[in-house]
């Protein structure tokens, strides 16, 4: 089986596109780092990878709002090749500022008449926040969380605070299956902040599309691929691997099947 | 046309939060309305618009309505806000003052051409609305102090009337000439200060005597060429320059250069000892020190102090403080990645009472909340994750704060040398050039109001991190495709030093006009010595300028080429084609007069460390902690675990010194501002600054791996107590060295492989006691470096920080601050300080002497004197070698440094980062009282926790150094430690313990 490639989207500001390499490259996968002026010359650039990977940072500073402007350009120049990728069973994952740029795209959630259906803003608390926080998994609809168990990731932003635009649509979503992950405590339970560390509702920090195959998340799996990334290593031991790997491993393997 | 959008939350409106507490803060006022009731924020839009396309930006770009309500207007319209089914009225509006970075506006700008909007100008501002009419008194308050920062902002009251957004007008080139070969002495000094030039008598006298000589008068260009060359900030002229220091004894030493006699001295000795296994790459040459890695990787590191800015404006001088020091290994050899960051502050208090404060000063609290988001705001949007930094108090601070910033950057071996060659093009790249950074320069050109208005003074400015972050993405790939021979950073000085520097051994012509401005009407000498952000001067050869042109225009980013490298041993300036400089490069480098400072060491104290005002309330707090009980020794633990009825021991009550300790702003959490900072991007933070159970313990270092996937580490921690500055400065610089190579050591570096840095803050060293203090600091820093076997690879001073209010002079206490970087070989044998099982044995690694000078038991209790803490310099490095050889062997599981607040404060920051408790009882039958034991923060002295099965092979690892069994953990969440007399002087819940130190910074 030839390996799955994986276009890693750069925009000014983007900076977790290097670690995000490094995790794909370690779960089997090749993965280029390509320039948003690249794509915009060329979308057909797109016929080449299987995955699309919208790293997190800053773009454009988060001016206006966190992905905001790289989201009006994915919408307004790349809008059809975007959907066209999708349609062919293709896999597109969002990671923090990735997740702002996916859903303020409309491409996790697709607009009604009245408007976007959620954003992404401001954590409760005013401030940006670096933190571990526990996840909860409802894998059943999305494949980059096949197998995954409560887990363990990082938190690093400022406008994380999942909102719907009327509460029908967040349970509408959890009925659909589509909010795939969770902020929990150590034991599964859901808890005000720091547990939920932004004040999302519905504890949400994870999204994906009707078809489960655009993930958008807050929290950073390529900040935990290796075992050392642990923030707790010292006392609890060196494991395999760190958590976050096996969601980069899912996105190669989900090629493997077809 | 001129539009609004003005941009009204739905729902939290923090805002007007912050103004009201503020405004609380600064007047202890409670209003029982709020004075403030909204603020929104928008963008002014300056173009050829129609509404619909006004509208297209509002919908599309500019407002999130799921968060927000965006309203559209021509600018100018007044109109009411609706809140609860009333009507407020907007009574002021904060905008950035013309030609300040407005890095929204900029990203507006940029998004609005993706639209197709043909935008020309954006501004963004604040807004802010009450229920009635300002009192007169709040009023001042809020809007000097509260609403906006008039550094760098203006307020307008009432309605804003404005037509246009673009600042500046045209520029009418006239070549300025300044007579100074036929003027008096008095009239030469008059021409410097007049000009601003901050050059002394003999150094005018010198450029006097060099062009009368050549036989005409030099240009304004070439005077503050020369100004800016010789400056104190660029040349270091006192502490390179001639020192003749008087000793305590009456004994006289003469330093022809300071620098290269102690610290930098030192590590020439060292580097010859070390011969073949030299590690040291390039030191104090560079824009960072650079030092070996591994085979395929050097590491460098930077830093800096941005202290003035800071005061003015916390935000934006803390913001340009980081991007600056960020450019600095991205200017090093070819090019260094920026791997991780450090952050270390010297504020005043928080809980300083509003009312004491001098005219012109901010509150510490506005202070430290601008400066740490300042550093917030830059470094995560750089994606360089802050791993390290320490905070001080001291009320001398309150006019001048230190803000010291570090970045560490990772080099490929082959990319360290850096070599302009005659014909490469002087290629400026990144950001444009602005008024920024030049001094007192103001313009008035197009108003923004009928007021004139001035634009913000060199100190302040406010950086644009995504500029700065697209620059390095395309340097770092110039660089591993070869495109130039040569770069460095345009920091102070601007182009004028960036480009003196690089050609300084060549010669260099440029073409001023040729720079991207910002806005027109600079003068050709302020395009040279504008200090504005986020610019680079790569030195490129003709062949390669299409292909660096090319990447440059791929990735958004500028690059200009504005002159030539020549070999002509001048440095030439054009503007449309006149020449406007034409120094000689051997004046402008070598033909400063050397200056003979003088200063005296006496041996007495400076002064004696600050106490704490209000201990006794501090003390107070904490209920009487239980003293009086006989406890048995370590092998048998006595039986009783409930609570001994309270007795009251006035004299010696150590829970409570602990506690308040604990509870001390320097000992105290800093939580509230790492977990601001990233500190996990890049992927590569194996130990993070806070560990332990609950991930809110104090690391003692960071570890992080450079090569992602690679098991070689890189520990990086710092060294700072300008509280034993005071009392005896050589002790303090060697304490805080030994500090930070401790903080390193503890987590796993190997002590044959650290490297430092030194950052000295001094006052006014014009007064001859205050640079005799810093001699004997650099004198110490030669010492240590010497037997520690530990190079300094670079280093940066700044000298006169003093704030003046009316007669009164603060001078902030002598502040060194000493960075240690080394490598990890293994980052699975890291160690972090979090007690890691019950049943572990503690032991204490080195000597406690009875050193409570400038000790934190003396802060708390408002006692002076006593010796400061000195380091043994022939034990310490043993100390150092046969810890690391303990931990390398796995035999360690948790490791603490004692540092402020000694073996108690140590102690308790273990026991609750683990939630595992102790028992002490290895104090008992020593020598020395309770309160030394506990409280002395002797040097060289860890905490180690082996597990009983290791306990020989340990002990054995330790033999040739002093280690004392101090005790073992419990599983008891709780911290006691015997006295002398066999007694628990100290017995604390590990909660009350935590609390008591997250409480203060929460």
């Amino acid at each position: 089986m030839a390996k799955p490639r994986v276009l890693i989207l750069r925009a000014p500001g983007a900076n977790c596109d290097v670690e995000t390499h490094f995790a794909f490259e370690l779960a089997g996968a090749i993965a280029e780092r390509v320039h948003i002026h690249r794509l915009r010359e060329s979308p057909k650039l797109l016929h080449d990878f299987q995955i699309l990977v919208i790293p997190g940072g800053f773009t454009y500073g988060d001016d206006v709002a966190a992905g905001k402007i790289l989201a009006v350009q994915l919408k307004h120049f790349l809008g059809d090749a975007l959907h066209r990728f999708r349609a062919r069973d293709k896999l597109i994952l969002g990671i923090c500022n990735g997740f702002q740029v996916l859903l303020k795209a409309g491409l996790i959630l697709i607009p009604d008449d009245d408007g976007p259906l959620a954003t992404l803003t401001d954590n409760s608390h005013g401030r940006f926040e670096d933190r571990w926080i526990w996840l909860q998994p409802d894998a059943q609809r999305c494949p980059f969380l096949k197998g995954y168990q409560r887990f363990l990731l990082p938190i690093a932003h400022g406008e994380g605070r999942f909102t719907c635009r009327a509460p029908w649509i967040l349970r509408g979503l959890e009925q659909a299956g589509q909010v795939v992950l969770r902020y929990v405590d150590g034991d599964g339970n859901p808890g005000p902040f720091p547990v939920n560390p932004n004040g999302s509702e519905g504890d949400v920090a994870g999204l994906c599309d009707v078809s489960g195959r655009v993930l958008g998340l807050m929290p950073h799996p390529e900040r935990h691929v290796l075992p050392t990334q642990h923030p707790r290593w010292t006392r609890e031991g060196l494991k395999s691997e760190g958590d976050g790997l096996q969601l980069f491993r899912n996105a190669v393997k989900y090629f493997d099947a077809g | 046309m001129l539009w609004e959008v003005e941009i009204i939350p739905r729902r939290f409106d923090s805002e007007s939060e912050r103004v009201c507490r503020e405004h609380e803060l600064l007047t202890h006022t409670h209003c029982a309305v709020p004075l403030v009731e909204r603020s929104t924020r928008g963008f002014l839009l300056e173009g050829n618009l129609r509404r619909e396309q006004a509208e297209l930006l509002r919908d599309e770009l500019l407002v999130d309505t799921l968060a927000e309500l965006g309203r559209l207007v021509e600018a100018g319209a007044v109109q009411s806000l609706s809140v609860d089914g009333r009507e407020i009225q907007p009574f002021a509006t904060v905008l950035l003052k013309p030609g300040v970075m407005d890095p929204v506006a900029q990203s507006v700008a940029e998004a609005a051409r993706y639209l197709r909007v043909p935008l020309t100008g954006v501004r963004t501002f604040r807004r802010y609305y009450a229920a009635a009419p300002m009192p007169d008194d709040a009023r001042d308050t809020l809007f000097r102090k509260v609403l906006a920062n008039e550094a760098i902002e203006q307020v307008i009251e009432g309605v804003l009337r404005l037509d246009h957004l673009t600042p500046g007008s045209s520029y009418q080139f006239e070549r300025l000439e300044v007579p100074i070969r036929e003027i008096d002495d008095t009239a030469l000094v008059a021409v410097s200060r007049t000009g601003g030039l901050s050059l002394n008598f003999a150094e005018m006298q010198a450029i006097q005597k060099h062009f009368r000589s050549l036989g005409r008068e030099p240009t304004d260009v070439e005077l503050e060429t020369l100004a800016q060359t010789w400056s104190e900030h660029c040349s270091h002229k006192t502490l390179k320059g001639t020192i003749e220091l008087t000793d305590e004894a009456g004994g006289v030493r003469r330093y022809d250069n300071l620098l290269k006699e102690t610290i930098f001295g030192a590590t020439q000795e060292i580097r010859r000892r070390l011969g073949k296994d030299d590690w040291c790459v390039s030191v104090f040459e560079d824009n960072a020190g650079v030092v070996r890695f591994d085979d395929c990787f050097n590491v460098c590191f930077k830093v800096e102090t941005h202290n003035h800015p800071s005061a003015i404006e916390p935000y934006g001088g803390a913001n340009t403080g980081i991007g600056g020091v960020i450019r600095d290994p991205l200017g090093t050899g070819l090019g260094a990645k920026p791997i991780c960051n450090t952050d270390v502050f010297c504020f005043a208090p928080p809980d300083t009472p509003p009312e004491s404060l001098p005219a012109g000063v901010l509150h510490p609290r506005k202070v430290m909340h601008g400066v740490v988001a300042g550093v917030r705001d830059y470094g995560n949007r750089m994606g360089i994750p802050t791993v390290n930094g320490a905070v001080c108090f001291d009320t001398r601070y309150l006019g001048n704060p230190l803000v010291y910033c570090g970045t560490v950057g990772l080099i490929p071996v082959h990319r360290c040398v850096k070599q302009p060659k005659a014909g490469d093009l002087i290629v400026a790249v990144g950001g444009r050039t602005g008024r920024d950074g030049i001094h007192g320069a103001t313009f008035s050109s197009i108003e923004l109001t009928s007021e004139s208005e001035t634009v913000s003074s060199g100190a302040v400015q406010i950086g644009n991190a995504i500029t700065e972050k697209k620059l390095l993405d395309v340097i770092l790939q110039a660089r591993d495709l070869g495109l130039y021979h040569a770069i460095t950073d345009c920091g102070a000085g601007g182009f004028s030093s960036a480009v003196g520097e690089m050609g300084e051994k060549l010669g260099a012509s440029v073409h001023l006009d040729r720079a991207p401005l910002k806005y027109e009407g600079l003068s050709y000498t302020e395009i040279w010595i504008s200090e504005a952000q986020e610019r680079m001067i790569l030195a490129v050869p003709p062949e390669r300028w299409p292909a660096l042109e090319a990447l440059c225009r791929g990735e958004d980013v500028e690059a200009t080429a504005i002159g030539t490298f020549e070999e002509t041993g001048k440095l030439r300036l054009f503007y449309c084609n006149q020449q406007v400089a034409d120094l000689d490069m051997h004046f402008l480098h070598d033909g400063r007069p050397d200056i003979t400072r003088r200063a005296i060491w006496t041996g007495e104290p400076v002064a004696e460390p600050r106490t704490l005002r209000n201990l006794d309330d501090g003390a107070a707090r904490q209920e009487p902690r239980p003293p009086a009980e006989p406890c048995a020794p370590v092998e048998s633990r006595p039986p009783v675990e409930s609570r001994p009825p309270v007795e009251h021991h006035p004299a010696a009550r150590p829970g409570e010194v602990l506690l308040a300790i604990m509870s001390s702003y320097n000992v105290c959490s800093k939580e509230w501002i790492i977990r601001q900072y990233d500190h996990e991007v890049q992927g590569g933070t194996v130990i993070k600054p806070l560990v332990g159970v609950h991930d809110d313990g104090p690391g003692d270092a960071a570890v992080v791996t450079p090569v992602l996937g690679s098991r070689q580490g890189l520990a990086v921690g710092c060294g700072i107590n300008p509280r034993y500055g005071d009392l005896d400065a050589y002790a303090m610089a060697a304490a805080a060295i030994d500090e930070a190579v401790r903080n390193v050591v503890a987590v796993g570096a190997d002590p044959r492989f650290i490297a430092l840095l030194d950052n000295f803050c001094w006052g006014n060293t014009d007064r001859p006691e205050v640079l005799g203090s810093l001699v004997r600091a650099a004198e110490a820093c030669r010492d240590v470096a010497l037997a520690f076997n530990m190079p300094f690879i670079s280093g940066k001073d700044s000298l006169n920080n003093e704030f003046r209010a009316g007669d009164r002079t603060i001078t902030i206490p002598p502040t060194l601050l000493i960075s240690a970087m080394g490598r990890v070989p293994d980052v699975r044998r890291c160690v972090t300080m979090d007690l890691k099982e019950p049943g572990n044995l503690l032991f204490l690694i080195g000597v406690t002497r009875d050193e409570l000078g400038g000790s934190h038991l003396h802060l708390v209790t408002g006692q002076n004197g006593g010796t400061v803490p000195q380091v043994d310099l022939e034990l310490a490095p043993r100390i150092f070698a046969a810890l690391h050889t303990a931990i390398a062997a796995g035999l360690v599981r948790s490791c603490h440094d004692l540092s402020e607040g000694g073996l108690a404060v140590a102690l308790a920051e273990m026991a609750f980062a683990g939630d595992i408790g102790a028992d002490v009882t290895g104090l008992s039958a020593r020598p020395l009282p309770d309160s030394v034991e506990l409280f002395s923060e002797s040097t060289s002295r860890f905490i180690v926790e082996v597990m009983p099965e290791h306990e020989a092979t340990f002990r054995e690892r330790a033999s040739s150094i002093p280690v004392q069994l101090l005790g073992r953990t419990v599983a008891d969440k709780r911290l006691r430690i015997a006295g002398a007399n066999g007694e628990w002087i100290v017995w604390l819940a590990l909660d009350e313990l935590r609390d008591a130190w997250q409480k203060p910074l929460r």
